[in-house]
């Protein structure tokens, strides 16, 4: 016997999956029937079908894996740089005061309103990709980390002051754990930004990568290919996602919920 | 014998300039303050609001600093915070991402004390305050009386002479405060721990204290001293001594020379 609000497992099944079963559905119906035209809609088994095949010759997989490796080097410049700036930033608050307009004024710009800058300078190869990437997957890292530290609870660091620890301790084992969920919402957001500028770079000029394959696929018409590209992106951002969703749970697992958007 | 003495202890605030001030705005928030804590017994200071009692707190933690007078606390004078003295706040301060052991065990961590014997250490004092089917918790999973006895246990586990207390059970609710009222006199009388307790309530500085200060409203100083004939067993015991004629007489007392400092302190706030 269950109880009346219990949700039982196949409730929970459903209520993940009923909607996204309908749109394939819907999406796979209505070309057949001629209500989309199948030119520009081909139905969901055909695009799966493609994606399966396009997988196993292993000519996805290159492009994914081009994408992926710009993506990740950009992130990881990022982190590398943001993450350790934001601190010094948050701790040190006059110097925050001092650079924060010129902040305000970069964030403001438009990573694709630096491309053709970037590309000017940097060329057109790899080093003006991740250099974009780096630009827009800062922001959030940079800005989280800032107010994560800057909004720490003065009552806990007045406490572990009561305690005798040291400034540098007190960085360590108070500010960095309770900054650390508004760092990872900033990690989380880099992470979507990444992939979604990655596309767009290799959309404006790339002879590789799952931007090229849209684009190119657009060019020739051959839309089972980009709708592959469309859905291993879908999919690729999922992913990562659902990465640092576990990632954040373990590590700040303390917190009553964690927003899993 | 005497454990905390202060004399003559001055605090200034500096406001911020304003356009239009000659000088820097100045508020004297302490002006000559002599007080003596003796070894082993509970001090309450209460006094009107704003009067510089959490602020006197402070100084004796060494979380804030003063600008004229000496604080001892034994032969040692005190320039910054130390293990040697607990602070409890009203907000409880417990660090959300710790386990109650591990809150607990926080000051002896900062001591170089190795895990294993924290933890045995920390345990003992959770069993104090009794709370030790909750020792894996999260403060978020505990009641507002649970997370302050967590924080009690926390302040005593470093074994410091003194427990420094800002108005601890402030924010609980009126049958939680009695109850932590009461566990208080019990891990006094356990633990024999000399404590200053700040408290803006009679009732509650009566109840729990062998000594009452009183303090006098902006600039704060310390206007008597009220005596409580009343033995901490017998408040233990007596579940009515609140209506004692013991307990009322010092209440009196302490009213008496309060209610003049309430009225200046209101006047204070009006005028601003």
């Amino acid at each position: 016997m269950s109880l009346p609000h219990e949700i039982t497992a196949w409730q929970n099944l459903s209520r993940k999956w009923s909607a996204i079963i309908l749109f394939l559905l819907a999406w796979e119906i209505l070309p057949r029937v001629g209500a989309i035209s199948a030119s520009f809609l081909p139905p969901t088994s055909q695009v799966f079908t493609f994606l399966v095949r396009s997988l196993l010759s292993g000519e996805l997989e290159r492009h994914i894996f081009i994408s992926l490796s710009r993506s990740l080097a950009g992130f990881a410049l990022a982190l590398s740089i943001a993450l350790p700036l934001g601190f010094l930033l948050g701790w040190f608050r006059t110097f925050e005061r001092y650079v924060d307009p010129l902040i305000q004024v970069f964030r403001q710009t438009s990573a694709f309103a630096l491309f053709p800058l970037f590309i000017l300078v940097l060329g057109i190869g790899e080093v003006s990709k991740i250099a974009i990437i780096f630009y827009g997957a800062q922001w959030p890292i940079l800005l989280n980390t800032i107010s994560g530290v800057k909004n720490v609870d003065p009552l806990l660091v007045k406490s572990a002051r009561s305690m005798g620890l040291s400034r540098f301790a007190l960085f360590r084992k108070i500010v960095l754990p309770a900054a650390l969920p508004t760092i990872f919402t900033g990690l989380r957001l880099a992470a979507t930004f990444s992939i979604l500028i990655i596309v767009s770079a290799e959309m404006m000029g790339a002879s590789a990568g799952l931007g090229y394959v849209l684009s190119n696929s657009q060019y020739n018409f051959d839309i089972l290919r980009m709708y592959s590209a469309i859905i291993s992106l879908a999919l690729i951002g999922l992913g990562t996602n659902y990465l640092l969703v576990t990632l954040e749970k373990r590590l700040t697992g303390w917190k009553p919920e964690i927003a899993t958007f | 014998m005497s454990l905390i003495r202060a004399t003559g202890v001055r605090k200034v605030y500096r406001g911020k300039k304003r356009p239009g001030d000659a000088a820097l705005r100045e508020t004297v928030a302490l002006e000559d303050v002599n007080l003596e804590i003796r070894e082993g017994e509970i001090l309450a200071l209460v006094g009107p609001s704003g009067c510089g009692k959490s602020t006197f707190l402070d100084i004796v933690a060494g979380l804030a600093d003063h600008d004229g007078g000496e604080i001892f606390l034994g032969d040692k004078k005190i320039t910054g915070p130390g293990l040697d003295r607990g602070v409890v706040f009203q907000g409880y301060a417990l660090f959300p991402w710790l386990t109650i052991l591990d809150n607990v065990a926080f000051g002896l961590e900062a001591q170089g004390i190795e895990t294993k014997e924290r933890h045995r250490i920390a345990k003992r004092f959770i069993e104090l305050v009794g709370l030790t089917k909750f020792e894996d918790r999260y403060p978020h999973e505990l009641s507002g009386g649970m997370k302050q006895r967590v924080a009690i246990a926390r302040a005593l586990a470093f074994e410091p002479k003194i427990l420094l207390m800002d108005e601890p059970f402030g924010a609980l609710d009126a049958q939680t405060r009695e109850r932590l009222q009461f566990e208080l006199l019990r891990i006094k009388q356990e633990t024999n721990k000399t404590i200053l307790f700040v408290t803006h309530s009679i009732d509650e500085a009566v109840l729990l204290a062998d000594r009452i200060a009183i303090m006098t409203s902006r600039p704060g100083t310390i206007k008597a001293i009220v005596n409580v004939r009343l033995p901490r067993e017998r408040k233990l015991a007596d579940d009515l001594v609140r209506s004692s004629g013991d307990f009322l007489e010092a209440r009196e007392q302490v009213w008496d020379s309060l209610r003049h400092e309430v009225d200046k302190a209101a006047e204070l706030e009006y005028s601003i």
